[in-house]
């Protein structure tokens, strides 16, 4: 078995998803141009770009219920 | 914020219409909701339904602005004021709010001015007398329903007598919920822990 860090484990972990299913998306601070605080979303702008990966404003409140309601979206939307 | 992220990520064009009043428009979430939507264009008008109290505190005591459809500048979207009690009106400049938005010109937000005549908990509250008849009054003078009703009447949009069959109507269905609600048997204490859940 691969010995890999956390970070990059999330990493590929996300890239995997995003390919597999076009209805991930990744919102949050610094996560798409700056590819993560902690680089944790390294290379998954530069693959799928601006539409699904998002840069917010400083507003964990605000993007959180967002993201709650997209995922509610799509479960009503029966994707 | 979510429904509307979704609507456009898909495609479709759907708007979303959150309401809050003004009391609400002071919550934190509100201010990150306006912003969110409207730096990320998305379809979404903010309603304010202001009737002048934030549960039993009047808007002069709550915030300083008199309109809150003035915090609407501070995330660089439009905004509208209406009279509330005008069905008409909010209709037509909701539409175009809404048009605007499915155009994928982005968020807006809505003033709506009105009042309640009971209170934020029941019909009487705590009978603390925060608020004067007077004002009630005055409010009640230029009753949305009563005002539609009249105005349908004079274009001949509507008789009378039909709308007066749809409040004996309602009246009647309404007398019959109550009745059905107090013969109904009281819950069953053994039920008091179904769909209680601990994390």
């Amino acid at each position: 078995m691969r010995e890999i860090t956390y970070v990059k484990a999330f990493t590929e972990s996300l890239m995997q998803l995003m390919a597999e299913d076009e209805d991930v998306v990744v919102i949050g601070e610094d996560v798409g141009f700056y590819g993560g605080v902690f680089k944790a979303f390294d290379g998954l702008f530069k693959a799928y770009g601006e539409r699904r990966v998002i840069d917010t404003p400083i507003s964990e409140m605000g993007f959180l219920g967002m993201g709650v309601g997209a995922g509610r979206a799509r479960v009503t939307a029966g994707g | 914020m979510g429904a509307a992220f979704a609507a456009v990520y898909k495609g479709q064009d759907s708007v979303a219409v959150p309401f809050f009043g003004d009391g609400a428009s002071n919550i934190g979430a509100f201010h990150e909701s306006a912003n969110l939507a409207a730096v990320m264009h998305l379809p979404v008008i903010f309603v304010c339904e202001n009737n002048g109290y934030a549960e039993f505190t009047p808007q002069a005591k709550h915030m300083l602005l008199e309109d809150v459809a003035d915090r609407a500048a501070a995330y660089g979207m439009p905004s509208e004021i209406v009279d509330g009690m005008d069905v008409v009106a909010v209709y037509q400049t909701a539409s175009k709010l809404v048009e605007r938005a499915r155009a994928g010109e982005g968020a807006a937000l809505l003033e709506a001015k009105t009042y309640r005549y009971y209170d934020h908990q029941g019909v009487k509250g705590l009978r603390t007398p925060y608020r004067s008849q007077e004002e009630i009054d005055a409010w009640k003078e230029r009753d949305a329903i009563t005002a539609l009703e009249q105005r349908m009447v004079a274009a001949q949009l509507a008789a009378e007598a039909e709308l007066q069959k749809v409040w004996d109507e309602t009246r009647a269905e309404i007398v019959e919920a109550i009745k059905f609600a107090e013969e109904s048997p009281d819950p069953d204490p053994a039920d008091l822990l179904d769909n209680v859940y601990t994390v």
